[in-house]
Order: C-alpha cells, then structure tokens, then sequence
C-alpha cells in the first residue's frame, strides 16, 4: 500500500471517529449524570436525519436541513425526558433498558406512519459535493472532510462547555454527588432535560451530517447505537474526554482492520480464504479492542474508579 | 322454519363441498422494520392481481414476519395448522425462506416463492410443491458477469456483503466473468460506510465495479462512490436499483447499468396493464419486486382454473404448466421449478422528475441456473 492511501484511509478512521464522537458524547453525558441507559439514542439519530431530509426536501437549503435536525432531536430529548425518562433515573438497569427498547419500536414505527417505508433523499450541498485535493495529491470528497472539521470543532465547544461554564460545572457535579447539589439549590430536574436534550441535539446532528451520505431510513440508528456504546465503555462511561479517544480509537481501528487485515493473511493464505478471514476477523476488532482496553481498564481508560 | 332452513344450509353446504374447494393462501413476509419496502412491493402486486381476478374461492391470509426466521416459522406454523391454508408464499429473505419452507413442502402444502431463491431449494433440497417465481439467487449475478464480458471489460474490482447471499453474488458474477480480478472484498453486513472501500477501488487499477449491497448498504455505497471522484463504470444487480431505492438515490445512480429479469419497459400486453394499474392503484411505480408478486398470484390462479387443490398431483402439472401471462413475456419451469427466462441489462435515468430503469441489452437469455442438475425429483 502507498503512503498516499495510507493517508487517506486514515482521513477516513478519523471522519468515522469524529461522527461516532458525536453520537456518544450524549451517551456518555446521559449515562454518567443521569446514571441512565439509553437505547433510544439511536432513534434520536433517526429523527435528526429525516427532520433534516424532509427540511430539504421543503427548502432546498442544507444549513436548514442541519438546524432542523438539532431543533427536532433536542426537542423530542426534551420531551422524551420530561414525560417518560424522568420516570426511569431511580429504577434499575433493567427497567431503563425496557422502557427505551419500547422508546425506539414507539419511534421507528412512528416514523414509518409519517414518512413511509421507503428510504428518504437527502444529498450533500453542491457547494461540497465532489472531491478535492489535498496537498501530496490525494483527492478526498469534500464533505467528508468538512465532517472532520465540524466534528472537532463540536467536540471542541463540548470540552469548552463541560470545564469552562456554569453549567459545566453543574453537570460535572451532578456526575459526582445528585443529592448534594440538589441540596445546594441547583434545580436538578433542569439540568437533567437540558443534558438529555443536549446529548439528543449531537445525535440528531449526527444524523442528519451523515444521512447526506447514507441512506434516511427507518432503523438507521440501531447499528450506530452499538458502536456508540463500544465506545464509551472503551472511554470511561461519563467522560467527554474518554468519548472523544474511544471514538477515534474505534474508528481508526475499524478502517484500518478493514483495510490491512485481508492484506495480511494474504501474505500466508491463499486469497480467497485470505478475505474471508480478513473480513470476518475486521468486523470483530473492535470488540477485540473493547475486550482488551477492558482488561487493562476495566473502567475504560477515563472511567472514575 | 329456521330448522328448515338450518337443513337447507346444510344440504347446500354438502352440494357445494362436492365443486372445486376454495384455496387458501397463507403470505409470509416482511412490512415492519428495515426491508419492509419489499414485502409491501411484493404484498401489494400479489394483492392486485388477486383483485382483478375477483374470484370468491381465493383467500388470502397476509402476516409480517418482522424480517425474523423465528417468527417466519411460527407465522408458518400457525397458517398451517390452525388457519388450514393451502399455498404459503410471500417469503423475501433466503434465510428465512430456508426455515419455513422445506417443513411446509414436507407438509403436503405448496411453496410458490415471490422472491428469495436459494441454491439449496433450487439443487439437492428442491422439492415437487415448491415453485420460485423471480429467481435462483445467483442469476442476476451471473447475467451481470456476461455483460461485463460482452462490453469487454477486462478487470473488475468486486464486492458484498459477508453473508450468505452475498458469496453467491460474487460466485455467480465469477462463474460468468472471464476477465481478471483486480479486487474482491466482503463488507460488513449492515455496513454504511464505504470510504475504505473506496480508496481501495481507487486504486486497485480495475476498469470496472460489481457491486452486490442491497437496500440501504446500496444506497450509502453509490452516494459515497458519487462524492469520491471516482468514475469507473459500476455494474450491479436490480437490488440496489429497484423503484423504492432510486429516489433516494438521486443523481449518484444516473447511468448505473444493472440486471433484472424484469423491467417496466418489456414490451408486452400483460406488462403494460400491470404498470398502469398498479400506478391507479397504489400511486407510484412498481418495483421488480411488485412485478413478482403479479406473476406469482397469476401462476397462482391460473392452476386454480385448471384443477383442484384437493387433487394435489393435478394442481402441482397446473402450476408446472405456468400457463399465465406473465409480466416477463414468456415464462417457463425448468425441472428444478425455477425460471427459464432472460435477464436483461438496465439503465439508471430520469423520466421528468423521477428516477428508473431502461432496458438496453439482453444480459442472458433462457437462462436456467447452475443447480439444476442436482435436482432429483
């Protein structure tokens, strides 16, 4: 392999990773605050990408179709919150798990009544459709980098938020002890729809960004959902920080399993069995990762102990 | 009175037990979650052509089975044993088709298949009362592998999924293509990003692309191919190019040659009233897979005229016979009681404002398939 494509492919880890960032950072938050598990997360993701192709679809305007996927995410976050999640912070894992599944079966059908069952169109400004070419000649497609560069820059704003505001602060020491800054005359109830809506907005926004280049379709969000989980066990379950590593880990580590692996058992099978086993052995890496990362930290690597 | 009457109900119920029996049709097949849009196609030519044949001794029982073998098999189950249906079909997964179907034939009852064909049911596992209306699995594949050799590609770089179907998808091509292969590569089922894909296609050297990836796998690969920059020509199967997918698609499908054994534009009687009438009916284009569901429920009723359901041995040379006008044109059984047909090469366009297919060449013609021969019955 060329150094070129090398470089290319890991362009392509990092846009995975900075897309999965983006999803698990309101995982995370919501787990580590809340002490909550979300399966419906990935239903979020959904709405965010059909609010934005049916946005488009009306206006024709991609900047649109982006703040409507987070105004229609957060405001489903906020709302889910109010009336079902709320009910769920003091009942077990168990319980949580239930009540989101149903969440995501009450959305995913939901979704078909609206829209159908056909997948929707939702296609990539022209401003950004097409390659460019990066210095060294390599040509990339130009959404793909602007992912990349909104992707940090949100993840920038997440970091300044959680350690440099008020409200980071809160958050922070709602991680730490609820009942205490409950007593302290914070309005917990607040802080709680405002995170959960937040970490709704950044998967909804997730989904619209890459609904652009994949397919709007009821049950997008499923699979998004497990990695999303991957990662933040990999990170440390309530770190920003731990969100952001364990995704570009991910990310980079299933590119390049995707790439190399084939590769490397070409050089000692034959290759037809080279990519069946490549193939099979890439799509398990990153729970062979998850696996390993958990024996050496079995809190992940930000987890508090 | 009423006693009177009660007897003379009975007495006519005894006459009319002596006619031709009513059929019974239990469908199986996917409406809710991701792969719904095919199960609804296939319900809904199915549905039509029962319609306009307004017969009163049809009836059609419709199930989802949620894209789940396990709930295929108990929906299969309990047609058969409590709802006492005669004909099962609707089925669009192979997975799912091999967990209902060899016990139902085993039953007794008839298995006529809208959809999936796999290898097995067509080769050693084939059976007298199971029938595949669309196709054996591989055939579009295979078909696809004859226009790349008569276009004179040379060198293709080819691709699925890394499941069953698609290592048939890539054999079939293989078994046809006589060209060289630059690269083969098995993706994650489910997968949605192809950028590594991409870059590798990039730069293999091939002068083409076949791509096996159905629904939304197809749709993310194409529109991802579109914004890299890459411009080898890509040749796939109808799957990814099927009416449903198309729109959403958009422009990045524009050109995209693809195989089908079915098309709007074939040039026949049936084909023509069927496209318009489902466009009354339902207000959008049929899919391949609507048209499949047509030719099943026709195959379906053109047995009932000509024999019982009660007298098995008749309906199943009924059936045999296909004597229906299908929306293909000529339709026949091979030994197998698989398809006989042509496969055509399509082309991705626009008409007005939406995207479809044109036939533009005839990938292969009468064209049986590779498991013919271990078929014993």
């Amino acid at each position: 392999m060329t150094t070129l494509l090398f470089i290319e492919q890991m362009l392509n880890g990092l846009q995975f990773g900075v897309m999965l960032f983006l999803m698990s950072a309101g995982l995370t938050l919501v787990f580590g605050v809340m002490g909550l598990i979300n399966l419906a997360h990935g239903s979020l993701y959904m709405i965010g990408a059909f609010a934005a192709a049916a946005v488009a679809a009306a206006t024709g305007s991609f900047v649109l179709a982006l703040m409507a996927s987070l105004a229609a995410a957060a405001l489903a976050g906020a709302l889910i919150e109010l009336t079902i999640i709320r009910r769920l912070y003091d009942r077990d894992h168990l319980d949580q798990v239930l009540a989101t599944f149903a969440l995501i079966l009450i959305f995913s059908e939901g979704t078909r009544w609206l829209f159908g069952s056909f997948p929707l169109f939702l296609d990539v400004p022209p401003l950004l459709a097409g390659p460019v070419t990066l210095p060294g000649g390599i040509e990339y497609p130009a959404y793909r980098l602007s992912i990349i560069v909104i992707g940090l820059l949100v993840a920038v704003g997440m970091f300044g938020l959680i350690n440099r505001t008020r409200v980071g602060i809160r958050i922070r020491a709602g991680e730490a002890d609820r009942e205490m800054i409950a007593a302290l005359g914070v309005d917990i109830a607040k802080l709680y729809t405002f995170v959960f809506a937040l970490g709704a907005a950044l998967a909804g926004f997730a989904g619209a960004l890459v609904g652009a280049i994949q397919s709007v379709q009821v049950g997008m969000g499923e699979p998004v959902l497990i990695l999303a989980f991957v990662v933040i066990v990999i990170g440390g379950i309530g770190s920003i920080k731990g969100a952001f590593v364990g995704a570009l880990l991910v990310g980079f580590t299933d590119t390049m399993g995707r790439v190399l692996l084939p590769q490397v058992f070409g050089l000692f099978l034959e290759p037809s069995a080279a990519v069946s086993v490549g193939s099979a052995l890439a799509s398990m890496l990153i729970y062979i990762l998850m696996a390993g990362v958990l024996v050496f930290r079995p809190r992940g690597l930000y987890g508090v102990a | 009175m009423k006693l009177r009457s009660a007897a003379l109900a009975a007495a006519m119920a005894l006459v009319g037990a002596t006619a031709q029996a009513d059929v019974k049709v239990g469908m199986i097949t996917t409406l809710s979650g991701g792969g719904a849009g095919l199960g609804i196609d296939v319900r809904d030519g199915f549905m039509l052509a029962v319609q306009q044949a307004g017969r009163d001794d049809l009836e059609v029982v419709i199930e989802d089975d949620q894209r789940k073998p396990d709930i295929a098999v108990q929906l299969a189950d309990k047609m058969i044993q409590s709802e006492k249906v005669d004909v099962l079909t609707g089925i669009i997964w192979s997975n799912l088709a091999m967990a209902v179907v060899p016990a139902a034939t085993a039953q007794g009852k008839f298995y006529l298949s809208p959809n999936a064909g796999p290898s097995p049911l067509a080769g050693k596992g084939c059976h007298p009362n199971y029938f595949n209306v669309a196709w054996q699995n591989d055939n579009l594949h295979e078909a696809a592998g004859a226009y790349a050799n008569d276009t004179g590609l040379k060198n293709s770089f080819i691709l699925a999924p890394n499941y069953p179907a698609g290592k048939d998808a890539l054999t079939g091509y293989k078994r046809f293509f006589e060209g060289a292969l630059s690269g083969e590569l098995y993706t994650k089922l489910g997968q949605t990003d192809y950028a590594a894909e991409i870059a590798q296609i990039r730069a293999s050297g091939a002068d083409s692309v076949y791509f096996f990836l159905p629904g939304g796998m197809g749709i993310s690969f194409l529109k991802q191919y579109a914004a890299s920059g890459v411009d080898l020509p890509l040749v796939g199967p109808a799957f990814s190019f099927d009416q449903g997918i198309l729109q959403a698609v958009g422009d990045a499908a524009m050109g995209v040659k693809n195989t089908s054994q079915w098309n709007k534009d074939i040039d026949n009687a049936t084909n023509a009233a069927f496209v318009d009438s489902f466009q009354a009916e339902y207000g959008r284009l049929p899919s391949l897979y609507a048209s499949q569901g047509f030719d099943t429920a026709n195959l379906l009723i053109s047995a009932m005229g000509k024999a019982d359901i009660a007298d098995a041995d008749a309906f199943r040379a009924a059936l045999k016979a296909a004597d229906f006008d299908s929306v293909r044109g000529e339709f026949a059984f091979g030994d197998n009681h698989h398809p006989v047909q042509d496969i055509y090469v399509r082309e991705v366009i626009k008409e007005g404002d939406v995207y479809t297919n044109k036939i533009i060449a005839t990938g292969l013609s009468n064209h049986s398939d590779a498991y013919a021969g271990d078929c014993k019955m």
